[in-house]
């Protein structure tokens, strides 16, 4: 309508995709260690509790320095934590960020014997530090574990708040990109992980998460179908409008069902080079992440 | 007090007066602007109709601009006037993306600019806004809701009108007389 203003509303590039992007895959990576050590499966499942999630805190400032580059007033950095404000998801976010942050680094110290078998933590505050943190390994875990849920869920969350954006307007995105985000963690671990046991189970649970994450798009899809005209013409934006070749080529196909496919015959044992179907998940979790925000800014209410 | 503005779609010719008003008076970058034109045709020829309307951020009763915004920057302001304060926005976008009518655009200095209704600058000191002042059609209407004496009070009561996207569930303080 304004179209002096129009050419600025795609206010969202490519820093915020990224940043739910990292931050979905930090969090399900976070989750999968944290749910391992509370069920007692370290040693059984090594690389989900003690390997992998060294990424994470890599991720996590790769994703708050997307962040930081989407903000154009970034002096004001800072005022993110001056206040908390509960209907602001992005107050969430920032929040939760600057909790679970510190918790991977701390996660990361307790496992970093584990993969560099010489360390020497040199000072004895270091030492008593992570004698002490080791006591609390379990309470660590738990905090771990909702933190990584909150930020999964927030991933999506802080779309699904824009009632202008009808697409973006759908409940259903906060589960399907913390849905997203573990799967994308699952075949992390699968590429990481160089035993059997540890690669299938990770394999059947990300088979088990596609299979939610297709339902979960079904029932989107269902619902916008029902509701008023702009949410209609939200889902045709993916049902012939511009973004149906994306979407169904990129996440659906290449991103859900053929890594399915894939991860199902190499769990009836054909031989195939296992890095394929992982690939493709963290691909269409990407792809998926960019579309809904570049989609979500085309939808819009009719006046 | 509920600040609000009434815009007659049946004087307004279109002129963009209260646009370059606007600009001039709020020292809007050049490539922006806070209240904007629009034109609308209905109907199949020879059955016409145009509405003219001047739009600009609607001072929603219920914004989710502010509910959005992470640093408190957007806030409520004398009058249910829906503002931005400069040294708060983290320039986000959070907001832009949130307001159905893309009243808010990214100020080239960093934080976040939109119609302010010039509460500050005129309004607080007894002035009509810039745009209410400047038009030569006397289409707009400026005031207090609740004083029924005010002139948007007056006209309201007087004619039939509309806000823009009720649907939305903003609670916009817009009227446009139909
Ligand atoms: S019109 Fe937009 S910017 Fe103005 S108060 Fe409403 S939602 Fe906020
Ligand atoms: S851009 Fe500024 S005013 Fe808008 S939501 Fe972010 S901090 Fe608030």
């Amino acid at each position: 309508m304004n179209h002096l203003i129009d050419p600025n509303l795609h206010i969202w590039h490519w820093q915020i995709p990224l940043y739910l992007f990292a931050g979905g895959l930090a969090a399900g990576i976070l989750f999968f260690a944290a749910l391992n050590t509370i069920l007692g499966r370290k040693e059984k499942y090594p690389v989900s509790v003690k390997l992998s999630p060294f990424i994470a805190p890599v991720l996590l400032i790769i994703g708050l320095s997307a962040l930081f580059i989407d903000l154009n007033h970034k002096l004001y950095f800072w005022r993110l934590y001056t206040t908390i404000r509960l209907q602001s998801p992005m107050s969430w976010g920032a929040w939760t960020l600057m909790i679970i942050t510190p918790l991977s680094f701390i996660w990361c110290g307790l496992n970093i014997k584990e993969i560099l078998p010489k360390w020497d933590w040199k000072y004895k505050v270091l030492i008593d530090l992570e004698a002490f943190l080791r006591k609390y390994e379990l309470v660590i875990a738990w905090l771990i574990l909702i933190y990584a849920l909150i930020l999964g869920v927030y991933t999506g969350i802080l779309f699904s708040a824009f009632n202008a954006r009808p697409l973006w307007n759908t409940s259903i995105l906060g589960p399907l990109f913390l849905t997203s985000g573990l799967s994308t963690a699952a075949a992390v671990i699968v590429l990481m992980s160089k035993s059997q046991l540890e690669r299938h189970y990770f394999a059947r649970i990300d088979l088990m998460l596609i299979g939610i994450e297709i339902f979960l798009i079904i029932h989107m899809f269902m619902g916008f179908l029902a509701s008023t005209q702009v949410h209609i013409d939200a889902a045709n934006l993916f049902l012939g409008g511009p973004y149906t070749t994306p979407f169904w080529l990129f996440v659906v196909s290449l991103g859900l069902v053929i890594p399915a496919i894939l991860e199902i015959l190499e769990l009836l044992h054909y031989k195939m080079p296992a890095w394929i179907a992982p690939v493709l998940v963290l691909f269409g979790g990407l792809m998926f992440r960019f579309i809904i925000a570049n989609a979500g800014q085309a939808s819009r209410w009719l006046y | 007090m509920r600040y609000a503005m009434a815009v007659d779609t049946k004087k307004c010719v279109g002129c963009s007066d209260c646009v370059v008003a606007c600009q001039t008076e709020n020292k809007v970058p050049i490539g922006f602007c806070r209240d904007w034109v629009v034109e609308v045709t209905d109907g199949t020829y020879p059955q016409l109709e145009i509405e003219i309307r001047s739009e600009r951020c609607n001072h929603c009763d219920n914004s989710p601009c502010v509910r959005c915004c992470p640093t408190g920057a957007s806030h409520y302001a004398d009058g249910g006037v829906v503002l931005v304060t400069h040294d708060m926005c983290i320039g986000c976008g959070a907001c832009i993306a949130s307001c159905p009518y893309d009243a808010r655009y990214p100020h080239p200095d960093g934080y976040v600019d939109k119609c302010t209704f010039c509460l500050e600058n005129r309004v607080q000191k007894g002035l009509n806004p810039a745009c209410v002042s400047v038009c030569p059609t006397k289409c707009m209407y400026f005031g207090d809701l609740d004083d029924p004496n005010s002139s948007v009070s007056v006209i309201l009561k007087k004619r039939k009108f509309k806000t823009l996207i009720p649907e939305a569930g903003t609670m916009p303080q817009l009227y446009f007389l139909i």
